[in-house]
This record gives structure tokens, C-alpha cells and sequence, in this order.
């Protein structure tokens, strides 16, 4: 009753002074709106990041061998880039060593890309990213085949002119018709198209499905790579620890076959999901360190105020205090229902800036490629947070409160 | 002796303002017994707004002693003067001091609130006090829609929903045209003949003849202690 009684009438107040109670909450609800809203854009980034950034980029469970990791955070000097630009490439050798010596179960392919214009009946397709590549690439890629069929290990192994195309080249190339069984020029030679990849969307807005596939031996391969050497082995295990055996596998046989010393370190790159990551997770620890920051400087200034708010109320309701004094409230009593009014104030002040807080994580998704997902603990400690600020800002007036004499309180007017 | 709810033997009240000290009571001696209807009378400055708070537990004395129904309050603290007001006084004031944003029925609730009353029991006893007064059809009125008898029977209501050891009345139709003064007059001499002990300050000699007893004070003593015919007004 006494705490239901404090609650209504903090209510009330605000009910009644709604806008001189909005410019009171303002600090609490500017800090909640930040906590949500914030939380919620790194949390929906961090799951963007890895469903589709790391996965479609780099491929679940998959891992590439490079000359030099081409995801790079922080400080890269120009010593370093030099060493990177001395580095021997991967050759055929080496990537038939590991097919032979790694234990864990994976899958294999080499890679290498190019941006190369293809033509058709007349038509360009400018600076379409061509990949060559082996057999199992698509599986490893996990990439859809909605028409058609991936090439065929005999196909591969020849290096026949057949060809497995994006979206985007049968969306502006082809205008959607069927691609199948349709012939593209590529740097002058003609490929058969015998596959259509599905859909992949966008990442930050850039298109993923501006490529297209052919066997790695296939002619165009002279345009795209060196000869003997690739740019990528991907490697493929079933599930993350055998990734991770794999990848120590490869790490310790591509030593061996460089023979590097135990001092000297890797000349080449093992480029994981987790990797390509590094730098979003220092972009969000970053940012996960500001937050707090920001949120505490508004909750006190909002606790600030709502003190203030609250020792005008004291005063205003002087009278008050008196008649509950005089019918038996201890000072107990007085603190109580003070801290509780209060709390009662900040809290709807955070309920308010949760609201605003989703609302904004949103609109971000709306308007912008960055993806938010509002996390429930982040909600949880808003009102939290809420309750305790209004607590401890209510204290002050609240003990006031209690001390007041209740002859001079029953004198006011 | 059991039968005494009020002793008070030479109590003094000295307030400090600045550098001088006030003598508002200068050792009162006063008993009184269970179900006597007292009136307090005495010019302003008398000390008898000093004296009601004393009675009323909400100041303790410089020195003296003072016993409330068998308890020694003069040398209470602050919680356990709170206790006492809450389950042995009655307040009636003369603003009628009602929470204006609760109803009647919550403002007669809230002595019983503070005392710990289960909210099921508090609203029966609650509406029982208030059709006592006469007010069984308002109990959901705020204040600002009763009129001023109204109020202060709703503030009986309130100081006898505990049922005190003494109702306890400061100018009680001060604020009241003489009408309705007579009225609250009327419920005052109905609860003395349920057996209710009430003290009631005064000014103006045609109300404080309502009571049994006079006793006025003055220059912060009581200068005389005089028993009415019963009912001489009435």
C-alpha cells in the first residue's frame, strides 16, 4: 500500500507536469537511449558479422592459405608490407603436400580471381570478378546452384571452357532469361555456361553477386594467375575443432615445407572467420569501452536533476509530510516513500529511453545497411539502472524529508 | 490510578530563539480520566498550542514528566513517539489537514497504513468510521468535493479509526460557520457518550462550554481548572 501509494503518486506528477517532468527524466532517458540503442547496433553487428560478413566471405568452418591475410587491422607498416610483397606464393607443390599429409578430413581448392569483362550477343558485363577454381569449391563456398550444375571433377581436371555463373550476370547480362547452355566471351575465348549460382544479396551494400566460376585449369587461367602458383588454398573441415586441427595441420606442414626455423615467423597467411573478425571486434570493444562512459555522465547529471526535482517536491509537500507525521509515519516511513517516488520517476525515464532506444536501433536498420538487434540484457539494465539512479538521487531529499520537525511541517501553508 | 489516561506533573517547554529563551510552559500539572471531555482554553501566547503538542506527542518537554496511558512518553525517541501518535491519539486539526489528492476512504485508511493493518482490514474498519460520521455515502469523494463539516468528519473519522486513547481536537471549527460547528459539536457529544476521551483547544467560550471541564491556562501555567454543568450549552 505505502509503496503502491508512492508509485501512483510519482505517477500523478507526472501526469499532471508532463512537461516539466520530461526535462527531469531527460538524463536518465538520454543515457538509457544510449545503452539501448548502442548495445543494440553492436550486438546486430556482431551477429551480421559473423552469419554473413565471415561466412560469406570467408565460408563456415573454412579457411584460406594466402601469401598475406588481406583482412589487416590496426597498424600496418610499410616494413611490414614490404616483407608481406617478398613472400613466396603459394605453388602446386605445396598445396598437393598438405593434400597428401593432413589427417583431419577437408576439402580442397585452389583460387585465384581476376576482374575481367565478359561479353555476350554484343554486350558487356564490365569488370566481372572471374574466379578459378577446383571441383569442390561450391561445396565449400556452400553457394546454391538454383539452375544447371557445378563443373564436373573430369571438367575441372581438363580445364574445360565451361562456366558457372552469378545472379548479377543473368540479371544484366542475359536481362533474367535462362543462362544455361549459353556462350560468353572471356578475354577472347568462348565458355559454355552449364550452372547458375543463387542469389547471395549484399554486404554493406556492395554486391555478391557480381562473379562468376571456371575450372581452375580452364585457358583463362593464364590471365588470372601465375603459372604453378594460386592465390588461395581454401580449406573446408566439417565442423570449428576440426577446423582448428586443421589449420594447426597446415600451419606446422607449410613450415616443414619452407623450412622456417622455430625463431623465424610465417611467410605465408592462415586467414580464418575469427581473423577477418579482428578488426570488427576491436571497432566494438572500442565502442563497448565508450558506452559505459557515456551512459554513467548522463545517468548522473539525470540523477542529478531528479534530486533536484525531488527536494522541490519535499518542500512543496512540507504539509504533507506533517499530517503523516502526526498519524504515526516514522521516519522510515517518510524515506520510504520518497525514495520510492523517486525511483518511480527515473524508472519511467528509462522505460521511456528504452523505448526511444529501440525505436533508434530501428530506424539505423532501416536507413542504413547496419543491421540492430536489441539485446535483452542491454533492456534488463536499462531498468535497472533506472531504479538505482532514482534510488540513490532520492535519498538526499527523502532523509529530508524524514528529519522534518512535525510542528514546523504542520505550520506551512 | 488505572483510571487516569493523562498525568502530567511540572512540565516546562523552553524554546532558544536567537538569544533569548522562551517559557512557553512554565510546570503544568495536569490529570485527566478516561472519558472526560476537557476543553483547553487561554489568550494567544498562553502556551496552550505548546501544551497540545506535548499532549499530542509531537514535542517531548524540557522537563517534567509526562504519562500517556500508562506509558512514560517524555522520554521517548522519535520512532516510538511516532508509534504512540499512531495508536493512542486521534488528531483533528483545525485546516482539517486531509491528503487532497486522496479520497475520504484513503485518508481515513492512512493512520492504519502506518500502524501495519492488512489492506482487507484497514478498508472495513475504514468504512466503518466514516459511516460513524455520517459519511457512509462519500467515501470515495476527495476532499475539494466535500464541504468543510464534511471534511472534518472525515478527519474524525480518520483519528478514530485507530480507536485512540484520547481524540485530541485543535480549534476544531475554527475554519466552520456556526452552523455546522454546531453539527461537529453533535458528533464530538455523541462519541463522549460512547465512552471516547476527548481533549479539544479552544478559543471561544460557547464551544468549550460543550465540554465537561475547563482548563485555562495562562503566562504558560494553568490559571484555572473549573468542571461545567453538563450539556449547559447544548
Amino acid at each position: 500500500m505505502l509503496i503502491r501509494d508512492a508509485v501512483g503518486m510519482a505517477l500523478n506528477t507526472i501526469r499532471v507536469q508532463k512537461l516539466k517532468s520530461f526535462f527531469s527524466l531527460l538524463g536518465v532517458l538520454i543515457g538509457v537511449t544510449f545503452l539501448i540503442a548502442v548495445v543494440s547496433i553492436v550486438q546486430g553487428m556482431n551477429v551480421y558479422m559473423e552469419d554473413q560478413f565471415a561466412n560469406k566471405l570467408i565460408g563456415l568452418n573454412t579457411f584460406q592459405l594466402r601469401r598475406m591475410s588481406n583482412f589487416n587491422s590496426g597498424n600496418v607498416t610499410e616494413d611490414m608490407w614490404r616483407e608481406w610483397q617478398r613472400r613466396p606464393r603459394i605453388n602446386y607443390q605445396e598445396a598437393a603436400y598438405l593434400e597428401d599429409n593432413v589427417q583431419t578430413p577437408v576439402l580442397y581448392s585452389r583460387y585465384c580471381s581476376e576482374n575481367l569483362d565478359m561479353l555476350w550477343d554484343g554486350k558487356t558485363a564490365k569488370q566481372i570478378d572471374i574466379q578459378t577454381a577446383d571441383a569442390p569449391y561450391f561445396q565449400i563456398k556452400n553457394y546454391e546452384i538454383a539452375s544447371g550444375r557445378t563443373f564436373t571433377p573430369q571438367e575441372a581436371k581438363v580445364g574445360a571452357a565451361v562456366i558457372v555463373v552469378g545472379w548479377e550476370i543473368t540479371d544484366k547480362l542475359f536481362k533474367g532469361a535462362d543462362p544455361i547452355g549459353k556462350s560468353v566471351m572471356i578475354a577472347g575465348i568462348p565458355y559454355r555456361v552449364v550452372g547458375q549460382i543463387a542469389k547471395q544479396g549484399t554486404l554493406f551494400g556492395i554486391s555478391l553477386d557480381k562473379f562468376a566460376v571456371v575450372p581452375f585449369d580452364a585457358p583463362i587461367h593464364r590471365a588470372v594467375c601465375r603459372l604453378g602458383f594460386m592465390d588461395e588454398l581454401h580449406v573446408r573441415a566439417d565442423n570449428p575443432a576440426a577446423m582448428k586441427l586443421a589449420v594447426n595441420e597446415v600451419e606446422g606442414l607449410m613450415r616443414i615445407q619452407r623450412r622456417l626455423k622455430p625463431a623465424q615467423e610465417n611467410n605465408f597467411a592462415l586467414q580464418t572467420a575469427e581473423g577477418a573478425l579482428e578488426g570488427w571486434n576491436k571497432i566494438s570493444a572500442i565502442l563497448m569501452t565508450a558506452l559505459p562512459a557515456l551512459v554513467a555522465i548522463s545517468l548522473v547529471v539525470g540523477g542529478i536533476v531528479i534530486m533536484n526535482i525531488m527536494l522541490m517536491a519535499v518542500a512543496e509537500r512540507t504539509r504533507e509530510i506533517g499530517i503523516r507525521k502526526a498519524l504515526g509515519a516514522k521516519r522510515a516511513d517518510i524515506l520510504a516513500q520518497f525514495v520510492v517516488e523517486s525511483a518511480t520517476l527515473s524508472t519511467v525515464g528509462a522505460l521511456i529511453g528504452i523505448g526511444a532506444g529501440i525505436g533508434l536501433a530501428f530506424l539505423v536498420r532501416g536507413v542504413t545497411p547496419l543491421p540492430a538487434a536489441v539485446a535483452p540484457w542491454s533492456v534488463g539494465l536499462g531498468v535497472f539502472l533506472g531504479v538505482a539512479v532514482g534510488m540513490t538521487a532520492g535519498i538526499y531529499p527523502a532523509s529530508r524529508a524524514s528529519r522534518l520537525d512535525p510542528i514546523e511541517a504542520l505550520r506551512q501553508e | 490510578m488505572s483510571d487516569l489516561v493523562i498525568q502530567i506533573r511540572d512540565m516546562t517547554r523552553t524554546y532558544v530563539m536567537g538569544a533569548e529563551e522562551v517559557h512557553a510552559l512554565r510546570g503544568v500539572s495536569l490529570e485527566i480520566r478516561r472519558n472526560e471531555y476537557v476543553a483547553i482554553m487561554g489568550p494567544s501566547g498562553s502556551g496552550k498550542s505548546t501544551l497540545m503538542n506535548m499532549i499530542g506527542c509531537l514535542d517531548t518537554p524540557s522537563s517534567g514528566e509526562y504519562w500517556l496511558n500508562g506509558q512514560e512518553v517524555s522520554r521517548m525517541g522519535d520512532d516510538a513517539l511516532a508509534r504512540v501518535r499512531n495508536k493512542e491519539i486521534g488528531f483533528v486539526f483545525q485546516t482539517f489537514n486531509l491528503l487532497p489528492r486522496a479520497s475520504a476512504l484513503q485518508n481515513v485508511e492512512l493512520p492504519l497504513v502506518y500502524g501495519g493493518v492488512g489492506a482487507k482490514d484497514r478498508r472495513e474498519r475504514s468504512k466503518a468510521a466514516l459511516t460513524r460520521v455520517g459519511l457512509g455515502d462519500r467515501m470515495e469523494h476527495r476532499p475539494n468535493e466535500l464541504s468543510g463539516g464534511q471534511r472534518q468528519r472525515v478527519a474524525i473519522a480518520r483519528a478514530l479509526v485507530n480507536e485512540p486513547a484520547i481524540l485530541l481536537a485543535d480549534e476544531p471549527t475554527g475554519n466552520l460557520d456556526s452552523t455546522t460547528s454546531e453539527e461537529i459539536m453533535r458528533v464530538f457529544e455523541s462519541l463522549h457518550a460512547q465512552g471516547q476521551t476527548i481533549i479539544m483547544v479552544t478559543h471561544e467560550p460557547d464551544i468549550a462550554a460543550h465540554a465537561e471541564r475547563t482548563v485555562v491556562l495562562k503566562d504558560g501555567k494553568v490559571s484555572s481548572d473549573t468542571t461545567n454543568r453538563r450539556g449547559a450549552a447544548a
